[in-house]
């Protein structure tokens, strides 16, 4: 579903999934959060992660063949749509707590719940070539729950977020790079990935004592992190 | 020992953290400064058309707390950063718009000083805006976010300034939209300052007014410093409302 590399002080996070879509369904979710429980227990200071992704997508969001497969009735399929939601919930909380500074490789289509697995990330990179952001939610008459709105309003400003949510814009990397979206676009799947691994060695390289780094991140998103219930701990002792 | 002056040119207001140090916040600084506040709001020539200009001598601006006086005592860290909130809530309602005239680093607390001026001029030349604490390992405030979050529109320059910790110039913080201008040296940065204050001065705005509004805009930050509304606020209101 997804595997976990550690390489120097770099987590490498790569979502494999059953699907060539890496859609989201229980089993990719837990295992996700699995990978992030185990970088964090071996996380040092200096530590950083990638995520990345092979093929022609990143994330194309949830994962409907699973509800409509395990689902007897309309009912049942609503039952299992809020449980992945809250999965999804337990997902965000898992980043958004990793202490360590994240980058998603965003390597193809990211879509929907992707794209909001790609917003946990404190960084985005992505493809120059191939592959669109799209929040497809509004051409599919679906409506988005109030903690990933908190994730937009946290990450996204302004006019760019009402052009994500509220304008089903298929935005592509050098569009999404004069957005604010993404940090730089690279050419072909390799050019993105190696450069999420570059972005977070550099980033590890700054030996960022990791739980005042999730102090501060938290402090940055007050509403998304009261939202998933995230409390503050004691201040670290600085080193002179 | 002094470490700040403050200087009178017209309807202006200059406040200079003096000497060549890091003019570091610690209780006796803060106190200093909120002493020359206090002597300009209760000068009776400040109520209309006034503005008040902060400037430092030397390399720095502000270089934060002074992290070495208070050393690991709870009590002298408390006591350093409820001054330093007071400070801001001056800042806030001070009644008359304010100009930091950055002529060297403003960082971690430096920086939260700065950005709680209406308008920043900086030099471009040498200086860098910097929230260190990532660098350092210290936690940011909940009420230095809000500040941020206030003065700083964008998330993604948010996410860079905290985050990241990132060193930002003069013309950075321009593209950034963090500081209004960036001007070529010290002189040119204090001119450029005094310049944006007599514009300001001719528009004659009423004094409490600008704070109050002011303090409605930062609403945010007021409320993290858990500040009690006074009773004189619902009678200005009330005054005003009477005027219309």
């Amino acid at each position: 579903m997804c595997s976990l590399e550690k390489r120097g002080n770099l987590f490498i996070l790569t979502l494999t999934g059953q699907s060539v879509e890496h859609r989201l369904n229980p089993h990719l979710i837990t295992s996700i959060i699995a990978a992030l429980s185990q970088a964090k227990a071996q996380s040092s200071r200096g530590s950083a992660l990638v995520t990345v992704s092979h093929g022609k997508f990143f994330c194309n969001g949830i994962d409907l063949d699973w509800v409509n497969a395990v689902a007897r009735s309309n009912q049942e399929a609503q039952q299992h749509f809020d449980h992945l939601y809250h999965s999804l919930k337990r997902l965000v909380l898992a980043f958004i707590s990793l202490p360590m500074p994240t980058v998603a490789a965003v390597n193809g289509h990211v879509a929907a719940a992707g794209v909001v697995l790609a917003l946990c990330h404190d960084y985005v990179i992505m493809r120059r070539d191939r592959g669109v952001l799209y929040m497809s939610e509004l051409d599919k008459g679906i409506g988005i729950p109030e903690v990933f709105m908190a994730l937009f309003r946290a990450k996204i400003s302004g006019s760019t977020r009402r052009d994500i949510l509220l304008r089903g814009l298929k935005i592509k990397g050098e569009e999404a790079l004069k957005m604010g979206i993404a940090e730089a676009v690279h050419d072909g799947e390799e050019g993105v990935t190696d450069a999420g691994t570059e972005m977070g060695d550099e980033l590890a390289k700054r030996k960022w004592d990791g739980e005042v780094y999730v102090e501060i991140r938290k402090g940055l998103y007050p509403e998304l992190c009261g939202m998933l219930g995230m409390t503050s701990n004691v201040t670290a002792t600085p080193k002179l | 020992m002094e470490t700040c002056k403050l200087e009178k040119r017209g309807k202006l207001f200059i406040l200079t953290l003096t000497g060549e140090d890091e003019h570091r916040l610690n209780p006796t600084r803060i106190d200093a400064i909120r002493s020359a506040l206090n002597q300009i709001r209760s000068d009776s020539s400040s109520l209309s058309g006034s503005v008040l200009i902060t400037t430092a001598h030397g390399k720095f601006f502000s270089n934060g707390y002074d992290l070495a006086w208070a050393g690991s005592s709870p009590e002298k860290i408390r006591l350093m950063s409820s001054k330093l909130g007071e400070l801001v809530v001056d800042l806030i309602s001070f009644p008359m718009p304010t100009v930091a005239a950055i002529t060297g680093h403003a960082c971690a607390a430096g920086m939260i000083f700065a950005l709680c001026h209406d308008y920043i001029v900086m030099r471009k030349d040498r200086g860098f805006l910097y929230m260190s604490e990532m660098d350092i390992g210290l936690k940011i405030p909940a009420w230095f976010m809000a500040v941020i979050s206030c003065k700083i529109g964008d998330a993604r320059v948010q996410r860079d300034v905290v985050l990241k910790a990132r060193k930002l110039t003069a013309k950075q913080a321009v593209e950034s939209g963090i500081i209004d201008v960036a001007l070529d040296s010290a002189e040119e940065t204090v001119k450029g300052a005094v310049e944006l204050g007599e514009t300001l001065v001719k528009k004659g705005w009423n004094g409490q007014v600008y704070g109050e509004n002011r303090k409605e805009l930062y609403r945010k930050v007021i409320d993290k410093l858990g500040v009690d509304e006074t009773r004189d606020d619902v009678k200005n209101v009330a005054i005003a409302i009477s005027k219309m």
